[in-house]
């Protein structure tokens, strides 16, 4: 068997037998197992919740707020002044009050008191409120109905059309993003893991030397393209599991929980695009920790250098709520080309806004490209540094080195 | 065609001379004794042998030619400090590494099974590497180096950390290897060992050449004017000796330079003297090489 595919073969078996790829891999679908058990146990157990009615006190000092003192399940009860409001707050017959003063017309000013500590005022209080004193004012002027729908303006309902005006199979959505969203988090954390594998590996063939026996009987490309093919492998095999996992969770999910769940889609292309993605960033890093693992003079100076590489694995996450606000930004284009945040880029913006062809293709282009050159210069360092097992030389010499060597 | 020939090699880390223009052969059926004190170059002359780092000038042959894929399933190669992979089982680690040389894996299950017979380790086959004493790692190092038939051994301080039994079981394996035809470079600071076993020695010190050559034209090179005698009643006087040095159960006897060892014999013989031991006191390795190394620095 050719040497490359050993290393490879033994590389690739070595990973997925090691017990924190084991638990990545199967984490996954064992929670999401787990949340619809518990949910299910739970809902089985537990009574629908009883709406319960409750009361806020107001004091009128302006006049005419004498109706609609019912709002939804929350009963508002008229006090004659602030006095016997507070009383009845401090004995606890209401939990809160609020003051129309005099001068509410030309103000607009309420003052609300309550018992709490709170950083602001609940919304659904705030919409009572609103809600009570529009009734009132608006009260006898105009029909009920158009009361209603002042209160209520609007309920918006948006349909996706396709470019030739009929209705688009894939409508968006929050719906939409949650799958993305997950694997894309997922595959930060995996590509973190995994790069400290490799490094985690090579730092301990470094440290014991037998990486001098590994080349005594092969090349150091044929060590390290196996090493890389392995874990690119090992990746795939990963995402190979959470993908065929997630149709079958997805219907168990909706079918007993039912909801929001139940609107939950994997987007067109997802499918060939996460595993196209996985595997080219599992590449990617596969080779860039290769390089670490080549000029580190040990496993934990290894991980070390590893984590500023791996870091980026998680900046379109950390801004991917930019992305619902500013979905075309150009920050996302050099996101999703950016070699190590694209695979994490492009997965958000399948789900969010979609990509456009030339994107794509100019990512995996990229990517691909970056691998090839990261790999070419993790064999060149790989070659120079092997030997040095005392200390890690600085950039410039790295540089420097990597032209000359 | 020789085994290795190095020819003009020199190697240069920053501002310091690991090795600086070495030129030897090794013939194949030769075991060869690479030799020096630590830092002088032995290490980084076989890391260049084995194409790990490339030399800044000079060549290096191998089996004829220029080492590649092809020859290096034909050399065995054993480190200095040892190393396998601590997870792996003996078996499975021995038939990885001779998988990397080469060998299909029912033969070298075979001849692992073999080995591991012959070292007394079949019992450990399934142990964990980590499981094993230091000792015992360094046999199944051993096993790993020369599983798939090398042309050419090279070992790297093959002896340390090993206990006076397993020492004699590398030593006889390697002999058997010499007698099989194979080359054997080994590399050590233990002159003893080497005084034992190899042929012909390289000395080097600061990265240089210090003494090359057959073991026992070296050590004759070396020779002084006493000879070294056990026998039983007086000497009294004998011609040509200018002085005597007692020592643990034997004498010394220093000729005065006109006077051989011959001579020496001839007479106590026909004094009728009853001689247990006689010797031309020969200097050991480890003189010579303490001579040559502090001339050196």
């Amino acid at each position: 068997m050719n040497k490359t595919l050993l290393i490879f073969r033994h590389e690739f078996l070595h990973t997925i037998k090691r017990k924190g790829f084991i638990i990545m891999t199967l984490i996954v679908p064992v929670l999401a197992l787990l949340g619809i058990g518990v949910f299910q146990l739970i809902s089985t157990i537990e009574k629908p919740p009883v709406v319960e009615t409750t009361t806020i006190g107001y004091v009128d000092e302006a006049g005419g707020f004498g109706q609609y003192t019912t709002q939804g399940n929350i009963e508002l009860v008229p006090f004659d002044t602030p006095g016997d409001a507070t009383a009845a707050l401090i004995n606890g017959d209401v939990p809160e009050y609020f003051v129309i003063p005099p001068d509410y017309m030309s103000t607009g000013v309420i003052n609300r008191y309550t018992l709490e500590k709170e950083v602001e005022t609940p919304p659904i209080i705030t919409t009572v409120i609103k809600n009570f004193l529009t009734s009132n004012l608006l009260s006898e002027k105009v029909p009920p109905e158009t009361v209603y729908r002042i209160e209520a303006p609007l309920d918006l309902v948006v349909t996706r059309l396709t470019e030739t005006g009929e209705v688009a199979t894939e409508q968006g959505g929050y719906g939409n993003v949650i799958i993305p969203g997950i694997f894309s988090l997922l595959l930060a954390f995996s590509l973190m893991f995994s790069s400290s594998y490799l490094v985690q590996g090579l730092g301990d063939e470094k440290e014991s030397r037998l990486i001098e026996v590994l080349l005594s009987s092969v090349s150091t490309r044929q060590l390290l393209v196996g090493k890389v093919l392995g874990l690119g492998a090992a990746g795939i095999v990963q995402v190979i599991v959470w993908l065929a996992s997630a149709p079958l969770l997805l219907r168990l999910a909706s079918s007993s929980l039912g909801g929001f769940i139940s609107t939950i889609q994997l987007p067109a292309n997802f499918i060939v695009l996460g595993i196209v993605y996985f595997a080219l960033g599992y590449l990617l890093f596969a080779a860039l920790s290769a390089g670490v693992g080549a000029i580190s003079p040990n496993a934990r100076e290894g991980q070390q250098l590893s984590m500023i590489y791996s870091l980026f694995v998680f900046v379109p996450i950390w801004f991917s709520s930019l992305l619902f606000i500013f979905p075309n930004s150009p920050v996302w284009v050099v996101l999703t080309i950016f070699p190590v945040t694209a695979p994490m880029a492009a997965m958000l913006r399948l789900g969010v806004s979609g990509i456009a062809a030339w994107e794509l293709a100019v990512s995996i282009a990229v990517l691909v490209l970056s691998i090839i050159g990261v790999m070419l210069l993790a064999i060149r360092a790989f070659r120079v540094y092997l030997l040095m097992y005392g200390k890690r030389p600085n950039w410039g010499e790295i540089i420097q080195n990597l032209r000359s060597g | 065609m020789h085994a290795v020939e190095v020819s003009h090699i020199a190697k240069s880390f920053a501002d310091k001379v690991a090795v600086g223009d070495l030129s030897f052969s090794v013939a194949q059926g030769e075991m060869f004794g690479l030799i020096g004190p630590n830092g002088a170059g032995k290490t980084t002359t076989i890391r260049m042998m084995m194409d790990i780092i490339k030399p800044d000038s000079g060549e290096v042959t191998i089996l004829g030619e220029k080492l590649t894929e092809a020859t290096k399933d034909k050399l065995g190669y054993m480190p200095e400090e040892r190393g396998l992979y601590k997870k792996l089982s003996v078996l499975e680690s021995i038939i990885y590494l001779a998988s990397l040389k080469g060998m299909d894996r029912r033969s070298a299950t075979e001849k692992a099974n073999q080995l591991l017979n012959q070292t007394g380790m079949l019992d450990s086959r399934k142990k964990k590497i980590e499981e094993l004493s230091k000792g015992m790692g360094q046999i199944i190092q051993f096993i790993v180096t020369i599983i798939h038939d090398p042309q050419l051994v090279i070992m790297d301080e093959p002896f340390a950390g090993l206990d006076p039994v397993n020492t004699e079981l590398l030593k006889g394996m390697l002999a058997d290897l010499r007698n099989q035809g194979k080359a054997v470079i080994l590399s050590t600071h233990q002159m003893n060992q080497v005084e034992e076993l190899c042929d012909r020695i390289l000395m080097i010190s600061n990265g240089h050449a210090v003494l090359y050559g057959n073991l026992s034209e070296i050590r004759a090179r070396y020779r002084g004017n006493s000879v070294l005698i056990d026998c039983k009643g007086e000497m009294g006087e004998v011609p040509g000796v200018t002085a005597k040095r007692p020592h643990k159960g034997y004498t010394e006897l220093i000729l005065d330079g006109k006077t051989t060892p011959q001579q020496v014999l001839t007479h106590l013989i026909s004094r009728g003297m009853v001689i247990n031991r006689f010797e031309v006191a020969t200097p050991s390795l480890n003189e010579i090489f303490l001579k040559e190394v502090g001339k050196k620095s």
